[in-house]
């Protein structure tokens, strides 16, 4: 039987199981079909023929084993700091830190994704030593690999430099189809590092991710949250999505998984190991920004206080709304 | 390049100098004092430790030329030509900005079939509106849009751009700051301009516990952006000022592997940002039923009920009435917050509303440093009073 004649695209793991004479022949159809068969094969006139009677010819959906990779972070557990408006130093109340939590969103995405679609989930981190915490809690939740970035002539990065020495340190890391960012850390709570990763890396970006409403081998359907109006949009691999918060709900860390993992290794990354050796780049140095002065919040000058009996406060508030003209 | 030099021998006690370091980035190796990668370049160890401890050593860097950028740019932030109000906010600061150095002030469009809708700008004191209209630019893909607004800061070199902090903003500034490899400041609630046209950032950080300011000092253009509701909106004026200067763009640079398959609008429902009068429920309410009355007030005074972030957390209102640094900037006119503490990231999030007015039983809570009237009392007693005045008036 002939079913047609395709070019070797389209033939793709013929020599897995071949002997001399029979195959199996995976045969693409589309980006999520394929039919897979036994035939007899030869070579007729420089080309390759396969024959086959087989009447099971099955049509099985396409899965592509996902390479995953997540950015985390580590973040002062409680945002208490206070300057001290005399000499305008910075007062930091315990040196506590956690996982930044929209960064849970985003791993559990990555746990959904794989367990659906198989792969493996990278981990990756840039800060001091102590943040390979936030890649061991990772690892109890289910991650396979982890990386830090860390090297003291990363200090004072901007987000503009920060962002640069993590696609650094994604380009010496490998090739992944899809990067998970969170929403935003909760100490820096700017939003900017994921979109300016993806322009490094040059591959396309959504934030404010949602919802993944379909998922194959080459792309991802997704619904971006534009506050009046949701888009859904369809990115081919491969590509970085910012979750929102809810997406998913994260799971709990696994107290097997953190015995299991407890002495795996993790990469780590500092400078030599970058491809881009100009330490113009980094640090404070590849640093536009550049913070001039702290200072506490102002506190509103006026105000007035009033206390004394219920009867007397709603009364001074009722007359109150009457004149700022509410009632 | 500069970094930071530890000197050892006029390291007076290793352990003082660690214990200065607020980000523990400094340890002890060998004897001796290092900094390890914790470090933030603060410099506090510069300052305040012994002199010449720790020495900051700088190298000096090419300086660019900041006379060849000229004019303060805005995005123009819309859909289907309907501008997103912070457009015209950041309009007006661009204005009061751009005078102060005498540059002009340029609005970006970009999208399709929008040639007719970008005129409404003409009445914001714009100098020149530059208009990208493709079919490509339809709707919001970050690769299409980036490359018209690098085209547009290539051909006209604005000395700083504004950007309102919108879902579209908050991914395009980040995507063309890191294509034009320069400075970018999220979410400014304060900016001014000096006279060698640096821009002066200032932006709440630790979830607002305190200001930083920001300068780029050497690098053009600067760019900033900005919430919904922290500028003043200008005024409309009567008459069209200014002009549209088409802009076109080779199409294969608008190419992406990014296909917008639909969009659909969420139901219409009311945004606490958009309403003038908010009523918020902090941890002084003591139960979910009790919510009622304040929504009760909260309809008098044609307004909103809105909540502190441990109301949503026990999921008694939804997070989309949150106000805070991790919910929602509100400006309304007129603000009762009801047994709310006041926590910096609570403030952060509402301190430029007009009128504060707060009720909470501890003279003591930090609302009342930011509350123009605070009222010492049991909400439960003030509040049910208060609705039946407004409604013994109503009915009188």
């Amino acid at each position: 039987m002939i079913i047609g004649f395709y070019t070797i695209d389209n033939l793709v793991s013929f020599l897995l199981q071949a002997d001399k004479t029979y195959c199996f022949v995976t045969l693409f159809l589309s980006e999520n079909w394929y039919y897979q068969f036994p035939a007899k094969w030869g070579v007729q006139n420089d080309a390759m023929i396969f024959q086959t009677r087989s009447r099971f010819i099955t049509e099985k959906r396409k899965v592509k084993s996902m390479n995953i990779l997540v950015c985390i972070k580590q973040v002062p557990e409680s945002n208490k700091v206070e300057v001290d408006p005399v000499t305008g130093v910075l007062k930091r109340n315990g040196a506590d830190s956690k996982m930044n939590p929209y960064d849970l969103y985003a791993i559990e995405t990555a746990l959904r994704i794989k367990e659906q679609e198989g792969g493996s989930i990278c981990v990756l981190t840039m800060g001091p030593v102590q943040a390979e915490k936030v890649i061991r809690e990772a690892f109890a939740m289910g991650a396979d690999r982890g990386i830090l970035i860390s090297d003291r002539k990363f200090g004072g990065a901007d987000v503009l430099a920060t962002s640069y020495t993590i696609s650094q340190g994604i380009k010496s890391a490998g090739d992944f189809d899809l990067i998970l960012c969170g929403k935003q850390t909760t100490d820096g709570d700017t939003a900017q590092v994921g979109p300016e990763i993806s322009e490094w890396l040059n591959i396309p970006c959504v934030s404010n991710v949602s919802r993944i409403v379909e998922l194959d081998g080459n792309s991802i359907a997704v619904e971006m949250d534009m506050t009046d109006d949701i888009e859904i949009t369809k990115i081919q691999f491969p590509c970085l999505l910012a979750v929102d918060k809810d997406i998913f709900m994260p799971r709990l860390p696994s107290y097997v998984k953190k015995q299991e993992t407890k002495d795996r290794e993790i990469t780590v990354i500092n400078f030599s190991n970058l491809k881009d050796q100009d330490e113009h780049h980094y640090g404070l140095n590849g640093s536009p920004t550049q913070v001039q002065r702290i200072f506490p919040p102002e506190v509103n000058a006026h105000r007035e206080m009033w206390s004394g009996t219920a009867e007397k406060l709603t009364g001074q508030l009722f007359h109150k709304l009457q004149e700022l003209k509410f009632i | 390049m500069a970094k930071l030099v530890v000197n050892q021998k006029l390291v007076s006690s290793i352990q003082d100098m660690i214990s200065l370091c607020p980000f523990g980035a400094m340890e002890e190796k060998n004897g001796e004092l290092i900094i390890n990668a914790a470090c933030k370049m603060c410099r506090l160890c510069v300052k305040k430790g012994p002199k010449g401890a720790v020495e900051y050593v700088e190298e000096p860097r090419k300086i660019i030329d900041k006379d060849k950028w000229k004019g303060i740019a805005v995005y123009v932030d819309h859909i289907d030509g309907v501008m997103h109000p912070v457009t015209y906010e950041l309009l007006g600061k661009a204005k009061e900005l751009a005078a102060k150095i005498n540059h002009p002030v340029y609005a970006v469009m970009m999208g399709s079939g929008i040639t007719k809708q970008c005129h409404e700008l003409l009445h914001y004191n714009v100098d020149k509106v530059f208009v990208y209209d493709h079919e490509k630019l339809a709707r919001f893909i970050i690769e299409s849009y980036t490359a018209a607004f690098e085209d547009f800061v290539g051909r006209i070199k604005p000395t700083a751009i504004l950007v309102g902090a919108t879902p579209v903003g908050r991914q395009l500034a980040p995507r063309l700051a890191a294509r034009l490899q320069t400075g970018l400041t999220a979410d400014c609630t304060v900016l001014d301009i000096n006279e060698n046209t640096d821009l002066v950032q200032i932006r709440p950080a630790f979830g607002g516990n305190i200001m930083a300011q920001i300068l780029t000092p050497n690098h053009r253009p600067q760019m900033a952006t900005v919430r919904y509701k922290v500028m003043d909106a200008p005024r409309r004026n009567q008459e069209e000022l200014g002009k549209i200067v088409e802009c076109t763009i080779a199409p294969e640079k608008l190419s992406t592997n990014v296909k917008v398959l639909d969009i659909i609008a969420k139901e219409k429902e009311q945004f606490i940002e958009a309403s003038d009068v908010l009523v918020v429920a902090g941890r002084g309410v003591k139960k979910a039923e009790d919510l009622q009355m304040l929504k009760e007030l909260a309809d008098l005074l044609k307004g909103q009920l809105a909540c502190t972030r441990p109301v949503m957390e026990s999921g008694w209102l939804e997070a989309k009435r949150q106000v805070g640094l991790s919910g929602r900037t509100v400006r309304p006119k007129l603000m009762i917050t009801c047994g709310v503490s006041g926590s910096v990231q609570f403030t952060a999030g509402m301190n430029h509303s007009e009128q504060i007015i707060a009720i909470n039983k501890d003279e003591n809570a930090p609302i009342f440093k930011t509350a123009h009237y605070g009222l010492v009392g049991d909400l439960y007693e003030i509040i049910p009073a208060l609705i039946n005045q407004i409604k013994e008036r109503k009915g009188a």
